[in-house]
């Protein structure tokens, strides 16, 4: 009888556990562009890379790196080495064995195919060789102290080698990884469908039985359907909707400052459209820094809710170069350093600038503050695609850009100031700087590459290249169902421990 | 009659073409480079070099166009820069979801537009007349976006009544998906309304003063049969003309409403496809639509034909 | 009203030459002169904004960001402090012109291609008509986006983007009404008599083509005040920080939930345009139409 009972208790159990488990609805602010981590370079798509491809490391909300599918690394004494310890029993939601080979495989495809955009994230590798089933040694040309970041990103993000293998360059179409949810279907533009994977090795760590994700672009509307309750987690509530969420009662709210950064990028050097006053002359450049009032910037546009900023990174990070504080605003000074660079009538700047609402905002912002110090700001409004092509082409000015931030420090610095780096924009030159830059992407010792990023700061905040503004936080809007969910300063949506009290 | 439509789609064809050329080379216009913008970070010289010739980018413009039309007779639309999904596929997916809010917009317009026309030209110079085209005015010049936005605070989350946005298949949950339609089809549709209504008390004036009219209501005819089987009916050429415009309205205006309660439609696509230089994905929309309006004004000059007997005679 | 049923009033507007006929029934028009109010209301105000005594529109106050209507702004501020009554005022100058310029366009190449296509017919009907569908047929926001990159950003090429794509509906318009009127029996002995075909045009085409061409313009006034709002947005329209009413309300609409005033008035001023357009539109109408007495 007591027997008899507790099998009905468990079958009840069961059930319950049954109609317990649920689709979790994530509202994102774009659509993913296509979902094959060696070709895709949106930030959307690296939200829904976390539910569907495991990575070798992963982050805490410190950045310090954890071990996801490596579970433990090390290097040899000239750090050209790195050998890595792989989880055993993980498998692809193909049922493919995860293992050495397979981490083999992927390294070489972000190299070698030819759609590949994680080519210059790998570079540094040399070769790879299986030392075990579980265990492989990287190799490299020099030491490389972003590697490691790098993997714990899409660069790192372990796929199907057998499903790449036939998919080709069309895996995106159908993705194959190893992480806690599997690919079920995608609608361009309305959603993307992933359902659990039982097979995942930590899979007592998730509480759904899918996972939506619905692109809504408009704030307005992303944020009316958490209040409706049509989705349990939103990406990027406006900074303007967070008093509104914060009082509502059945709205939680989640924040972290970004890895990224918001600011101007000036041409100093790359084309014809660099020779201008605030081209040629770093003192515009800086009294332009000088014009702008970053606190009450971030008052006017984010009711606060960002972090103000004058360096590639965020104030709040290690990384961040405490010996050039945020500038506090000095009309006069910046008048004057005009007048000393010979513009005493004042100069005129074209800044161009993305044609949605927050950066026009953020503009006319900044353009009433200049023109108090005699700088001139014309908005030139562009959609995206032109302003992409106008900037790499050297035809513009000034850019109001920003970037979403890396794990490494090096993600946000050395492609951007480098001489010839991938995305210098600016055509910023100076061998001093790629010194320094170089010197810390090929150090390991923290503390020294430290010095050499505040010693590349000191040069930096004299020539600005980039004028930088704010750091945007990311928040999160959580139905108060929704328990469990930890905000990263990556912006990612980690689904483990997250559950739904329904 | 059959010759006339045999007449016009022998003529679509080359017609089709010209828009397609159009369209083409107003896109090698935008600036812009797609591969750019695909490309990311990784400014690999080689990479890129590797995408433009995959995609066929650094063909010479003629043969960019040759190649599209020539995929595009044995049914090849290409495949979407952004996705790497097949444009046939994408249209397909998204084709039904903009019929369904067009014709459940239409069905708005027109349940709304038309009785309102007639009832203001019937009633002219009275209160009716004026609040009506009040309405319908209101109708025009508040933007959807403003409405849209109002509704969804307001029935969606005040009330709790309707899904705030997005799109079910009729085929996944019928009431759903309707449920989910019925916001976006009102806010597309009243502002069709408004057009709607307005000329048919335009066409309703002309035609009540015309001599037919006078004469129906000489022999002492209901008022109300004179109006609905007398003069309406005359008032139709004009609204039908319209309607067939209203199909170009009706593209137009489900680009806005689509985007704001993100509906995955034609519109969408579109912008989406425009401002992420998918030339392919625009292409193949670009055609779509293009039949779409061929085969509307075929409609519309059909029923020229139709409704009016002095050129039927001829 | 425009139906004049006294006797001495009729006999007096029968009398008159036709200009004067259609101006006497135009001023009776009581709806059509508020219209005429509304619209000289706005355009009085849009050319005075410089003398009128209003604040700089483009002046910022970080202290009152989104501010709700106050004595110092009666009408409120908007997203970066600026003063939202003088930036109705002076937008009305882009937001008018917008709205009329483009229309004016429209008028001009759409008008005479319909009456061409619909009175000739044959090949010149086929070829504008097919050329008319291309324009249909082919995204306004390409178009819009490719004149933006051509022709440079500013309010006047803006104007020309939203006329070009407006005219399409009125070729289309005006050739459906020329061939019905063509089908009457009056062209037809008008013909018949050997009334040169320039005569037939105006005097029996054009009139009739007027009243729908007229609803529709005053129709399209509307649609191009707000897509000027879109426009701006894509680089083509008036820039930053100049106002223009559609980018007031662009702006305003991420802002419904805490301050509604931003899009409020711009939304006001945009319906009392159009009804002041629509009802002058609709005293012309009645005006010009021959058959009314």
């Amino acid at each position: 009888m007591l027997r008899k009972l507790s099998l009905t208790a468990i079958l009840l159990g069961a059930t319950a556990v049954g109609a317990q488990a649920q689709d979790l609805r994530i509202a994102l602010q774009s659509d993913a562009d296509v979902l094959d981590p060696d070709q895709s370079r949106t930030f959307v798509g690296r939200i829904v890379y976390t539910a569907l491809c495991d990575k070798l490391v992963d982050i805490t909300p410190e950045l310090d790196l954890i071990p996801q599918l490596a579970t433990d690394w090390s290097w040899n004494d000239d750090q050209t080495e790195l050998t890595m310890q792989l989880r055993e029993g993980v498998t692809f939601h193909d049922g493919e064995p995860f293992n050495a080979e397979a981490v083999a495989y992927n390294i070489n495809r972000s190299q070698t195919l030819e759609e590949s955009r994680r080519k210059s994230e790998v570079a540094s590798i040399t070769g790879t060789e299986v030392t075990g089933e579980y265990e492989i040694k990287i190799s490299l040309a020099q030491p490389d102290a972003t590697l490691l970041a790098q993997f714990a990103d899409r660069a790192g993000m372990m796929i199907s080698p057998a499903a790449a293998e036939e998919a080709g360059a069309d895996f995106g179409l159908n993705p194959v990884c190893s992480g806690p949810f599997a690919f079920d279907n995608r609608v361009a533009q309305d959603r993307i469908v992933l359902t659990k994977f039982d097979d995942y090795w930590n899979a007592d760590e998730i509480n759904f039985d899918s996972v939506t994700y619905l692109p809504i672009p408009d704030n307005t509307v992303r944020f009316a359907n958490l209040q409706s309750g049509d989705v349990d987690i939103i990406d990027r509530l406006a900074a303007t909707d967070l008093e509104q969420a914060e009082s509502a009662s059945d709205i939680e709210v989640a924040s972290a400052v970004s890895l990224g950064y918001q600011g101007m990028t000036i041409n100093v050097g790359n084309g014809d459209r660099a020779d201008s006053p605030i081209g040629e002359n770093p003192a515009v450049r800086q009294a332009l820094s000088l014009a702008i009032d970053r606190n009450a910037l971030n008052q006017v546009v984010f009711n606060g809710a960002f972090a103000p900023g004058n360096q590639s990174f965020p104030p709040n990070s290690p990384w961040y170069d405490q010996d050039h504080p945020i500038p506090e605003r000095d009309v006069e000074a910046a008048k004057a350093l005009l007048a000393e660079a010979g513009f005493e009538d004042g100069v005129t700047v074209e800044v161009q600038a993305p044609n949605s609402p927050v950066p026009q905002q953020v503009m006319q912002v900044v353009q009433a503050m200049a023109a108090e110090a005699g700088i001139t700001i014309e908005i030139t409004s562009k959609e995206f695609a032109t302003m992409l092509q106008d900037q790499s082409a050297g035809d513009y000015m000034a850019s109001q850009v920003g970037w979403s931030g890396r794990v490494d420090p090096d993600g946000n610095i050395h492609q951007f100031m480098t001489t010839g780096g991938g995305i210098n924009d600016s055509g910023y030159s100076n061998p001093e700087v790629d010194e320094l830059l170089n010197n810390a992407r090929t150090t390991t010792d923290t503390a020294e590459r430290k010095q050499y990023y505040d010693q590349a700061r000191d040069i930096l905040v004299e020539d600005l290249p980039i004028i930088y503004l704010y750091h945007q936080t990311w928040i999160w809007g959580l139905r108060d169902a929704v328990s469990g969910f930890t905000p990263y300063p990556d912006g990612m949506i980690r689904l483990e421990g997250v559950s739904l009290e329904d | 009659m059959l010759a006339f439509i045999g007449r016009r789609l022998l003529v679509a064809i080359p017609t089709i073409l010209l828009i397609s050329v159009f369209v083409f080379l107003l896109q090698q216009l935008l600036p812009g480079d797609p591969i750019l913008a695909m490309a990311g970070e990784e400014r690999d010289p080689a990479t890129i070099e590797f995408l433009r010739e995959k995609y066929g980018l650094n063909d010479p413009l003629p043969v960019q166009y040759f190649k599209w039309i020539g995929g595009v007779i044995q049914g090849d639309l290409g495949i979407s820069l952004r996705t790497n999904q097949p444009v046939s596929e994408l249209l397909l997916q998204k084709l039904p979801v903009t019929i369904q809010l067009a014709v459940m917009a239409l069905i708005f317009a027109v349940v709304i537009g038309v009785p309102a026309g007639i009832l203001s030209a019937v009633k002219k110079g009275t209160v009716v007349d004026y609040a009506a085209n009040v309405v319908a005015l209101s109708g025009l010049s508040i933007p959807n976006f403003w409405l849209g936005i109002m509704l969804i605070l307001l029935v969606s989350v005040k009330w709790g009544l309707l899904p705030a946005s997005g799109y079910t298949p009729p085929g996944e949950d019928l009431v759903r998906s309707i449920t989910t339609m019925l916001m976006p089809a009102f806010v597309l549709g009243t502002a069709l309304a408004a057009t709607l209504m307005r000329h048919t008390r335009s066409a309703m004036l002309g035609v009540l003063k015309s001599d037919y009219v006078r004469t129906a209501r000489a022999k002492g005819l209901y008022e109300r049969r004179v109006i609905l089987r007398h003069a309406f009916r005359n008032a139709l050429v004009p609204i039908v003309t319209l309607t067939a415009l209203l199909f170009g309205e009706l593209v137009a205006g489900a680009v806005l409403t689509e985007q704001i309660f993100t509906i995955p439609g034609f519109g969408k696509l579109v912008v989406d496809a425009v401002f992420n230089r998918d030339y392919a994905v625009v292409q193949g929309i670009v055609l779509c639509t293009a039949v779409g309006f061929i085969v509307m004004n075929l409609l519309a000059d059909a029923a020229y034909f139709a409704l009016n007997p002095r050129l039927r005679k001829s | 009203m425009a139906h004049v049923s006294d006797p001495a009033t009729a006999d007096s507007v029968l009398d008159a030459k036709p200009e004067n006929r259609v101006w006497k029934k135009f001023r009776s028009h009581r709806s059509a002169m508020l219209g005429v109010f509304l619209v000289a209301f706005f355009v009085i105000i849009a050319v005075a904004a410089p003398i009128l005594p209003i604040q700089d529109p483009t002046a910022t106050s970080w202290s009152a960001v989104r501010a709700a209507p106050s004595a110092a702004h009666p009408f409120g501020t908007d997203e970066i402090g600026r003063d939202v009554l003088s930036r109705l005022i002076w937008g009305a100058q882009a937001s008018l012109m917008a709205g009329v310029v483009s229309v004016a366009i429209a008028l001009c190449f759409g008008v005479p291609l319909g009456i061409a296509a619909g009175y000739f017919g044959g090949w010149t009907d086929t070829v504008i008509s097919r050329c008319t569908e291309a324009l249909l047929a082919a995204p306004f926001l390409i178009l819009a986006i490719a004149l933006a990159a051509f022709l440079g950003p500013s309010l006047g090429n803006a104007m020309i983007a939203i006329g070009l794509s407006a005219t399409p509906i009125f070729i289309r318009l005006t050739r459906g009404q020329v061939i019905a009127v063509a089908a009457e029996d009056y062209v037809e002995s008008a013909h018949a008599i050997g009334l040169p075909t320039r005569k037939i045009l105006t005097r029996y085409i054009f009139p009739n083509v007027l009243p729908p061409v007229l609803v529709q313009a005053t129709l399209t006034v509307a649609t191009a005040i707000i897509a000027e709002a879109s426009l701006s947005f894509l680089g083509l329209g008036q820039q930053p920080p100049a106002p223009s009413w559609g980018s007031m309300l662009n702006t305003a609409k991420n802002f419904l939930n805490q301050a509604p005033w931003m899009a409020l008035w711009p939304g006001i001023a945009i319906f009392l345009v159009v009804l002041g357009f629509n009802l002058l539109g609709d005293g012309l109408r009645d005006a010009l139409d021959p058959r009314e007495t």
